[in-house]
């Protein structure tokens, strides 16, 4: 449930230079376009999105790297087990 | 990441006098023809290569001098005090040898190359800002272009600094045609391999000797020229931290020269009426206090640095903590560096504002307002303003 809103999240805030529905849900955002201070808006969005906030330690090249590692965070964060 | 061995103490401290005589004989003496022609220090940077200094970051099993990021930033503070053209030339070298040293290690080429840079003390420039992107160093419009095992690069770059009198040039570009902008690589290019058409001229306030004119740089090489990881690692772990501890040692070296020069001043006015001591006293003192804090914030930030490069943490190096730390340290001493030259001109008065006073203040104050605007502040304070929103702990 987490990975279509992480989605569109992604696609709204993350300034790739692809189109977020040529990437599978383990692409590399990063190679996708996705640069470090386009983190911060992705990230507040998210938070916004989905009433979470990110820890510090969490705001690494691990969390925002793919759309799955983005809703597996989202996930943990949000204290659900969902499957993604 | 590999991170070069720290040379003996005694040994840095002999190579220090060497580097302060070679100021005071060579680079001190020079200074004001560099300066009033914007010409390149050849003197200077000729001298610091008969020192080996070039290659000084290069490790001590390739054959270098293996200093650290603490002594090259020590030797460009001290560089500040002569010509602060000749100290940032220096400067901008030494930053493409870190990142060569940091990240190429393991090349066949690159390793070949440093050995050669001991040999040859090459000078080595450095190609990032590009016309149409600014001077956002993660944006590139280039791209190589790879057939076989051989590339072609043109780049159209508003600034080179030093770059007509470079033997390589480290340019940054997108890896491939299709490649994002975002998703670049650097470049190593050598004289013999690439052409400089000027599109621009640098005839500036200060700084006037790096020379930093504008190019259509188109080049050629073998594809062992293009450094083995992406260019957002090279620029996080390396180029970011490095260029703001060497650049804020130098700065920090202009500053010191011009409050030694205040001291002088001060005691020669003291000497006047040794009962009273003169009202510049006061702002000696209040000055003294500015310089000393900026000096910390320089050494605690690579004391900092060196700290992590032994940690071999490259996600350390990526967190917005370091990366804010990293810039401060960039907008606190380049704010600093005016404001200490211009209390070292209200101390020396009449004296400081002269050029033809053994207190001259003019080359220093001119060369301090370069430290904000040669990269830019706004855009620093804009990336700190957007990673600050992301952090929620100081």
């Amino acid at each position: 449930m987490y990975v279509e809103k992480v989605r569109d999240i992604v696609a709204q805030h993350g300034r790739l230079s692809v189109q977020v529905g040529e990437l599978a849900n383990d692409s590399d955002l990063y190679s996708a376009g996705l640069t470090s201070l386009a983190t911060v808006g992705l990230m507040l969005a998210l938070e916004d999105g989905f009433e979470i906030e990110f820890p510090d330690s969490m705001l690494s090249r691990k969390t925002f790297g793919s759309i799955a590692s983005l809703a597996a965070a989202v996930e943990e964060l949000a204290g659900k087990t969902v499957s993604v | 990441m590999t991170v070069p061995q720290t040379a003996v103490a005694s040994d840095f401290a002999t190579l220090m006098a060497e580097i302060q005589r070679v100021g005071r004989e060579i680079i001190e003496p020079a200074s004001q023809d560099v300066d009033a022609a914007a010409r390149f220090p050849r003197e200077g940077i000729d001298a610091l290569r008969d020192l080996q200094l070039l290659s000084a970051y290069v490790p001590e099993e390739l054959g270098g001098m293996g200093l650290d990021i603490i002594q090259i930033g020590k030797i460009c503070e001290t560089l500040g005090h002569y010509c602060a053209s000749t100290a940032m030339v220096f400067a901008m070298h030494q930053i493409q040898v870190a990142c060569i040293v940091h990240h190429a290690r393991g090349s066949l080429y690159f390793e070949d190359f440093l050995r050669q840079l001991i040999d040859k003390q090459f000078l080595i420039a450095s190609a990032t800002t590009e016309l149409g992107v600014g001077g956002d160093l993660r944006s590139s419009l280039c791209a190589v272009e790879v057939e076989g095992d051989r590339f072609r690069l043109v780049k159209k770059a508003p600034v080179i600094s030093y770059g007509a009198f470079a033997d390589q040039i480290l340019v940054t570009s997108r890896r491939a045609p299709d490649a994002a902008s975002s998703d670049q690589v650097g470049v190593l290019v050598h004289k013999s391999d690439f052409e400089l058409e000027p599109i621009s001229s640098w005839d500036t306030l200060g700084f006037r000797g790096t020379c930093s004119s504008g190019f259509v740089l188109s080049s050629q090489g073998s594809t062992d020229q293009i450094l083995p990881i992406p260019f957002d690692d090279v620029l996080s772990q390396t180029m970011h931290p490095f260029s703001h501890i060497v650049w804020s040692s130098l700065w920090l070296g202009i500053a010191t020269d011009a409050v030694n020069r205040a001291r002088a001043y001060v005691r020669a006015e003291a000497r006047k009426n040794p009962q009273l001591p003169p009202a510049s006293s006061m702002r000696l003192a209040e000055t003294d206090i500015v310089l000393y804090g900026m000096r910390n914030n320089v050494h605690a930030m690579a004391a900092d640095y060196a700290r992590l490069l032994l940690e071999n943490d490259p996600a350390a190096f990526r967190s917005f903590g370091f990366a804010t730390r990293t810039n401060n340290l960039k907008l606190s001493s380049s704010t600093l560096v005016v404001d200490i030259v211009g209390r070292a001109m209200l101390i020396c008065g009449i004296s400081g504002y002269r050029n033809d006073s053994k207190f001259a203040l003019g080359r220093h104050l001119r060369d301090a307002y370069g430290a904000a605007l040669m990269v830019n502040n706004d855009r620093i304070l804009g990336h700190n303003a957007t990673m600050l929103l992301a952090l929620k702990e100081s």
